[in-house]
């Protein structure tokens, strides 16, 4: 218990301080992930909501595969793309290894099947009301989805929400495509992964304490944005 | 939403581009030990290189060295460096400095492994007394060392019973888990002085010459890979072997201990 206290005290102290490093890897773990969130949901979305209006031979077998990627392992993922972005590997010449790009790409890969699996399940209960409505109103395929998404849009941003969850707090793939190095990609996570290894717990549960923090704070102020949540609002 | 995508993307442009940078892989106790700290702002200021180090394991370290994917490497497992050099993955190896590896152990010292005449000897006391043991068992520069020293104890771990626990993790990450079961574990001297966690362990065996630990630089062979950047290495190797690196070096201290020695050859 006394370590979570002086993880505690060790946040507190971080922030107070305007602790510049931590400054510098939190915006970065904001960077990577809101990156990797906003790309993911532009593919996911729609394709959940195609998925929810479109009938055809395999769309069973498509949504069983998206359901099962939502599992994916984030280090095999990270191993993967290392090999694929290694200097020697087919994408080498892009230079991309061990840059903040790599780790928004393969954080992509992971969220992607979780928003296009919620932003589905929403799309699919939404279209069971709305479809005798716009079949009769005649509207195209794409005015259907735009129809769905627009008044889905808060069940969606639940969907872009946990991605971002699993964007922030993922460890195990940026690790490796990454490579956690000072000042240019370290994040929150590997900063943890990195103190536990030295032993300062102290420092680590600190800097686990401001990554929740962030997700909160990143939760809290798209819900005020977007005026959900509220009174007589929801 | 419209506003959170404005700000997202405010955020990728501001900091996603990289300048020219050299990339160095080196291993976890070498960063562990802190002299990375001292030694990387002095480099920048004097070469104006942007030095970025990735931290692995020694296996890990020459697998990025053969990709191509770091421009050089700092490792201490001279048998993998060797073959290194001789598959011309790299151009040469050149000796930098050494420091040496530790016996760690429960401060009560069940096995009686602090009054022996080797480390070998230790190691026998050990697995006699089936004490716990934490191996790093991740193919690590330490690890190998570890297995050496095995060898010369005429024990083969592959034949140990519960009480050998291989974590197949890096020294801090071992390190906690020896803290945690109050367990025996070889670690650099360096890693173990910067640990943080040490419970009721101790530094129990030490000076043994089977357990120095040489570091080696071996820039990766342009030849293999056009990417590196070799011209950046070579300033690099030649700083490392300078005389204000080796003072850097030997007056490197953790508690007023000294860590490491300075044997490069100009």
């Amino acid at each position: 218990m006394n370590d979570i206290t002086q993880g505690l005290l060790a946040a507190l102290r971080l922030i107070v301080t305007f602790d510049a490093e931590l400054w510098e890897i939190s915006l970065r773990s904001l960077q990577v992930s809101l990156t990797a969130v906003i790309i993911a949901s532009a593919v996911a979305m729609p394709f959940g909501a195609f998925l929810a209006v479109q009938r055809f031979k395999y769309r069973r077998l498509v949504i069983s595969i998206m359901n099962a990627l939502m599992g994916l392992p984030p280090v095999v993922v990270g191993l993967i793309f290392y090999i694929l972005l290694s200097r020697s590997g087919p994408f080498g010449v892009f230079g991309l290894l061990f840059t903040p790009w790599a780790m928004i790409i393969v954080q992509i890969v992971i969220i992607t099947p979780i928003i296009a699996s919620i932003s589905h399940q929403a799309m699919r209960e939404l279209w069971a009301e709305y479809h005798d409505l716009l079949i009769s109103l005649n509207a195209s395929k794409w005015q259907r989805i735009k129809t769905l998404i627009w008044d889905g849009r808060r069940n969606l941003l639940t969907a872009g929400l946990a991605g971002f969850g699993r964007a922030i707090g993922e460890v195990g793939a940026i690790m490796i495509v990454g490579g956690n190095i000072e000042h240019a990609t370290r994040v929150l996570t590997t900063a943890i992964a990195l103190e536990t290894g030295k032993g300062d717990f102290a420092l680590a549960l600190g800097l686990g304490f401001v990554l929740i923090g962030l997700a909160l704070f990143v939760n809290i102020s798209i819900h005020w944005l977007s005026r959900t949540e509220r009174e007589g609002r929801w | 939403m419209i506003r959170s995508l404005v700000f997202a993307g405010f955020l990728c442009s501001a900091t996603l581009a990289q300048s020219d940078t050299l990339k160095l892989a080196v291993t976890t106790s070498f960063e562990n030990s802190g002299l990375a700290d001292v030694l990387l702002p002095e480099i920048e200021a004097d070469l104006g290189i942007d030095l970025q180090l990735l931290v692995v394991g020694t296996g890990q370290a020459l697998r990025l060295g053969e990709a191509g994917d770091v421009d050089a490497i700092l490792v201490h497992s001279r048998a993998s460096e060797e073959a290194f050099v001789a598959n011309g993955l790299g151009t040469h190896r050149r000796k930098i400095m050494y420091n040496d590896f530790v016996l760690i152990g429960p401060k009560s010292d069940k096995a009686q492994i602090g009054a022996t005449s080797g480390a070998a000897e230790s190691l026998q006391r050990i697995a006699d007394a089936q004490a716990t043991y934490v191996s790093r068992g991740d193919d690590s520069g330490t690890h190998k060392a570890e297995l050496k020293v095995w060898q010369i104890a005429e024990r083969d771990p592959a034949k140990f019973g519960s009480w050998y626990n291989a974590v197949g993790a890096g020294m801090g990450a071992a390190l906690n888990t020896a803290s945690a079961l109050n367990a025996y574990i070889l670690s650099d001297r360096a890693s173990w002085l910067n640990f943080k966690n040490k419970g009721d362990l101790a530094l129990l065996f030490s000076g043994d010459p089977v357990l120095f630990n040489q570091y080696a630089y071996l820039p990766v062979n342009p030849a293999r890979h056009p990417t590196v950047q070799y011209e950046m290495a070579m300033q690099l190797e030649e700083w490392l072997l300078s005389d204000k690196s080796a003072a850097l070096i030997n007056t490197y201290q953790i508690n007023g201990e000294t860590l490491f020695v300075f044997n490069g050859q100009q």
